[in-house]
Parts: C-alpha cells; structure tokens; sequence
C-alpha cells in the first residue's frame, strides 16, 4: 500500500514536472515562430494608392502591391462586351464579370496565375482576348476568368477601393 | 516500443549511452549548489544560439544597415525587441555563469589531476566566449560596438614587427569599416557552433574522469555517488529555475541595464564618445591592460602581455599547486588567497569601469595607483598558491577518507 502510494506519488510528479515543462518551451518558442511572420514595416505596406485619371481607355498599368504586381486595365466598351458575354456556368470557376469590378471600366487583378504563380502577359494576349499566362498556357478572359489551360481559378481580385474619382486605394490597411 | 529500442540498440547502443552518462551516471553526493553552474551554462549557451540564430534572420551585417537593422528588429519584428533583450542580457548571464563555474573549480581544485585536460579545455572555451562577445558586441554597429571594436583590434598592433599589418589584415583596409564588421559577423555565427564542440570534448573529459566535490577527494562508486537522475537533474532544474528569474527581471525591467547608453548612437569613424568602457565581463582585464603605463615604449606591449596572461595563467594553476589537498575548505591559507583573489577581481573592474585618470580623495589616490597595486595582487596570488604549497608553509587540516 504504502510503496503503491509512493509510486503513484512519483509518477504525479514526474507528468507534472513534464508537462509544466512541454508548456513552459512552447510558450518559449511563441515568439520564435511569430518572429518570422510580416513584420510592422511590412504590414505598413498593405495598402497602395493609385492615381488612374491617366490610364486611357484600352490601356492597362502594373503596380506593385506588398510585393505582387496588380493589373489595372481601363476597359473599352468592347471588352465589357465579351467579359458579359462569358457569364456563363460551365467556366471552369463560374462568377459574374459584375462580380469581379467596382465600375465596369476598371478590372483590377492580382497578376499571379492561380496555376503555380507566375506573372500573366498583359490584355489582348490570350484567347478571349484576356491574359495568357506564359508558364503553362492559361487564358483568362477580359474579366480576368480562366477559361483554358491548367489553372484552377480566376485570377484574384484584390480588396480595392475608390477613394475619391481618380484614385484607387488597393488592399486593407492592418495592424 | 522496446521491440524498436531493442533493434536501435543492437546497432548504436542508445539506451547504455544514457544509462552510463546520464540517468545512472555516478555523482558524487555531496555536490552543492556551486556546480549548478556548468548546466546553467550549458543552458545560457542553448539560448544564446537560438536567439542569435533567429536575430541573424532578420539582422543586416553591412556598415550602412547594421544599426537600423538593430532598430527594425527592435521596433518592427514581431517579438524582435525579446530576441534582442535575451541575447544582450543573455551574454552578461552566460560570463555571470562561466566565472562563478571557474572561480568554483579554483576553490575546490578541480583543476588538480586527474583533470588538468578538463580544466585547459575550460580555459579554451572562456577564451572563445571572450572572442564571440567581444564581436557580437560590434554587430549593432554603434559607437560603443565602433570604438571598442578599434580599441581592441588595436591591441595587435603592440605585437612587435607584424602588429601593424595585423591588424590592417584584421580589418580589411586602414580602420574599423564594413569589411571588418562582416567578417566579425561570420566569426560570431561560426564561433558559437565551434563552442558546441569544445563543450562536447569538455563533457567527455568530465565523464572520463568524474566530477570533483566539495571534499576533494577520490570518491567510491556507489558508496560516496548517487545516480545522476533523479538527484542532479532535479537538482539542476531547480537551479535553472532561480536562474532564469533573476534573468528574466533583467530581460524584462532592466533589458539596458548592461549595455551602454552611447551604443544607441550610431557608429561615427570621425569621433570617439567622451568616456569608452567594454562590457562589465571585459573591465578587470582592461584595468590590468592599462595599469601597465610605466614601462614607456614597452607599456603598450607589456600591458597586452599582462592582460593575456592574466588568463593564460589558468592553463598552468594545476602544476603551481602543489598541495597534497584538493579542496580549499580544508587549506585554511589557499582560503584565504583565494578570497583576497575574488575580491581584488572586483577592485580591478571596478577600476577598469573609472576613467583612466580618475582618483579618490581629491586627488590623492589616483586609480591607476590601485589598479598596478590590484594587478599585482592579481598574479600574486598564482605566485603565493605556488609557494605555500610548494614549500609546505600552508598545513592543511585532516581530509575525510570517505563522504
């Protein structure tokens, strides 16, 4: 009885002093893996300002946005024409061009094929006369929704704003 | 599971390994809380390099981004400014460690034989812990990082015929600039993994010819030892838990306390700050290197000589000691060199800590009187231990045969 007691007693002691231990190194190393995610001055980037009065119609601009090139293209007539024309439910990832803009004229992407990451070529380049990606051969059309080719998805259209008529203000501010 | 342990164990025998150098490895009994401080060192070291690692992920070893790299780990990574605080505070713990585990091995004379190679590999990774903080101390590229960087690589220059090239080679051009700091960063990573192995080989000195004890004496296994868990791993958690509070009261409400204003400053080749001093770790040594100024021409290179010395002397106390005891608990004469010695250690820092034309009394004690009067002391003691045992004027008192 008494020797079963003293065991009991050691056993208590020894999964106490181990998982006091296990939770005292995993607190520890908390702020050894935080230390790796974005950093203040990269979340202060989360955001980028656009000034899109000078981007013409049928004309498209790169900007960098945390450190991935968006698309900005100023649509024409004809392409809001051909990206309507493809609402259609048997796209690979089905969704409504007027889903995927704030004003019809503007069509803002993520320019990272949804394949492995590459940069598509600009506007006018792929079948349906939208992007094609030069890695594997993905089209997107004019709203950015692929169409043929390996890619899974559309292209990702990123948290935008218009700030005032001329500006854009891509992404959310953090932290 | 023992199935697996079983199949491991008939290849690379495991299980004995631990057995015989960890769980029932034979301590002595008697040990007391003075040789907690190997393990507490051994701990220092492992945070050391794991905080050092993850601040070299985010650290930028060039002369023009070194000292802001220092700021956005301090401002912008997450949890950068505790990297930071553990590692600077972390060197002051680990020479706070290192110089308790040494002063511990001169009192109970570890260093006599059978272990004289236990105690030179000792004095082999003191001499690199002295190397990796003094570059470490460089990285965050302030004026203190700058100049004492200059000061110190400076000392080569005293050694006769090659010193000034020396130390042009040390610094990759004609003064302390980029080249030299990125080198000092590699040397600062290289170094502590360098450690790791020299502390390996010290452990297998240790566990080739077992641990001194507080008696001194050659112990009977098993008789005078207990197996080394439960009783010394508990033991040694317990002495890194009262460690790591008074640690963590610096880390986390005096993280400045040992480090020098004017290191926030960043590093300027075209001014010296009013007054530099090293780290506390590095003062009773800079008191011994500038208390040599009598000397004329030679005091430049008769100070660098003392300072190495100081410690180089370590490498030959198990042959100056010659008494038929280990222990200084029972030589009541060597007890009281040895106390003088920690004393005057303290003395010397305290001068090196003053301005080098500093006095007491208004003038009439200058330091620099102090610290030759300490600095004899210093080696006087190597000198003493030497000749009280060595011509048997110290009697020791009776030694147990057994614990």
């Amino acid at each position: 009885m008494a020797i079963e007691a003293e065991e009991n007693r050691r056993d208590f002691l020894i999964l106490a002093t181990s998982a006091f231990g296990v939770a005292g190194v995993a607190a520890a190393a908390w702020p050894f893996i935080r230390s790796w995610s974005p950093s203040a001055d990269v979340l202060a980037q989360a955001t980028t300002e656009v000034d899109i009065s000078t981007v013409q119609e049928g004309q498209m601009i790169t900007v960098p946005w945390q450190g991935k090139p968006v698309f900005i293209l100023h649509r024409t007539a004809e392409m809001i024409a051909s990206a309507q024309k493809g609402d259609k439910e048997t796209l690979p990832d089905p969704a409504q061009d007027a889903d995927r803009v704030k004003k019809p004229e503007y069509l803002v992407l993520l320019a990272v094929c949804t394949h492995l990451g590459c940069v598509p070529q600009p506007v006018g380049t792929g079948n349906y006369g939208g992007f094609l990606c030069p890695c594997h051969g993905s089209h997107y059309d004019t709203s950015g929704r692929i169409r043929q080719g390996p890619a899974p998805k559309n292209l990702e259209v990123p948290h935008y704003e218009f700030k005032d008529a001329t500006n854009l203000v891509i992404g959310k501010a953090m932290a | 599971m023992s199935k697996i342990m079983e199949w491991i164990d008939a290849r690379l025998p495991v299980t004995e390994l631990i057995k015989s150098q960890a769980t029932e490895y034979p301590t002595p009994k008697n040990l007391n809380y003075w040789w907690n401080f190997g393990s507490l060192a051994l701990m220092v070291l492992i945070i050391m390099i794991a905080t050092g690692l993850f601040l070299a992920m985010h650290y930028k070893p060039d002369a023009l981004l070194a000292f802001n790299s220092v700021e956005h780990i301090m401002r912008d990574v997450n949890y950068g400014w505790l990297l930071r605080y553990m590692h600077a505070n972390g060197a002051t713990f680990f020479f706070v460690a290192v110089y308790i585990h040494i002063l511990r091995g001169m009192y109970y004379g570890s260093y006599r034989a059978p272990r004289e190679i236990l105690w030179w590999i000792g004095i082999v990774i003191f001499f690199m812990l002295m190397g990796t903080a003094f570059m470490g101390y460089v990285l965050p590229w302030g004026q203190m990082s700058y100049w004492g960087a200059a000061v110190i690589t400076n000392l080569m220059s005293a050694i006769p015929v090659v010193g000034e090239d020396l130390v042009v080679w040390i610094w990759g051009g004609f003064a302390v600039a980029d080249p030299t700091l990125n080198r000092f960063f590699v040397l600062h990573f290289l170094l502590p993994l360098l450690v790791v192995g020299v502390v390996v080989v010290h452990l297998w000195a240790l566990h080739a010819v077992h641990s001194n004890n507080p008696v001194g004496i050659d112990l009977h296994e098993g008789k005078d030892t207990l197996p080394f868990h439960p009783y010394f791993t508990i033991k040694d958690l317990y002495g890194m838990g009262v460690f790591l509070i008074v640690y963590c009261y610096f880390v986390f409400f005096a993280p400045n306390a040992f480090i020098e204003a004017d290191n926030y400053i960043p590093a300027d080749p075209m001014q010296t700050p009013a007054h530099i001093v090293p780290e506390w770790y590095f003062l009773p040594f800079y008191a011994i290197l500038r208390a040599i100024d009598f000397l004329g021409a030679y005091s430049k290179l008769a100070g660098v000589v003392a300072m190495v010395l100081s410690i180089a002397i370590l490498f030959i106390l198990p042959f100056l000691d010659r008494s038929p005891v280990r222990s200084f608990r029972y030589r009541p004469l060597s007890k009281q060199l040895f106390w003088i010695f920690v004393v005057n250690a303290f003395v010397l820092g305290w001068v090196g800590y003053n301005p080098p034309d500093a006095s007491l009394f208004h003038g009439a004690v200058p330091l620099i009187l102090i610290g030759r009067v300490s600095t004899a002391i210093y080696f006087s003691y190597f000198v003493l231990l030497w000749l009280i045992t060595a011509l048997d004027i110290e009697k020791p008192r009776p030694v147990p045969k057994s614990l």
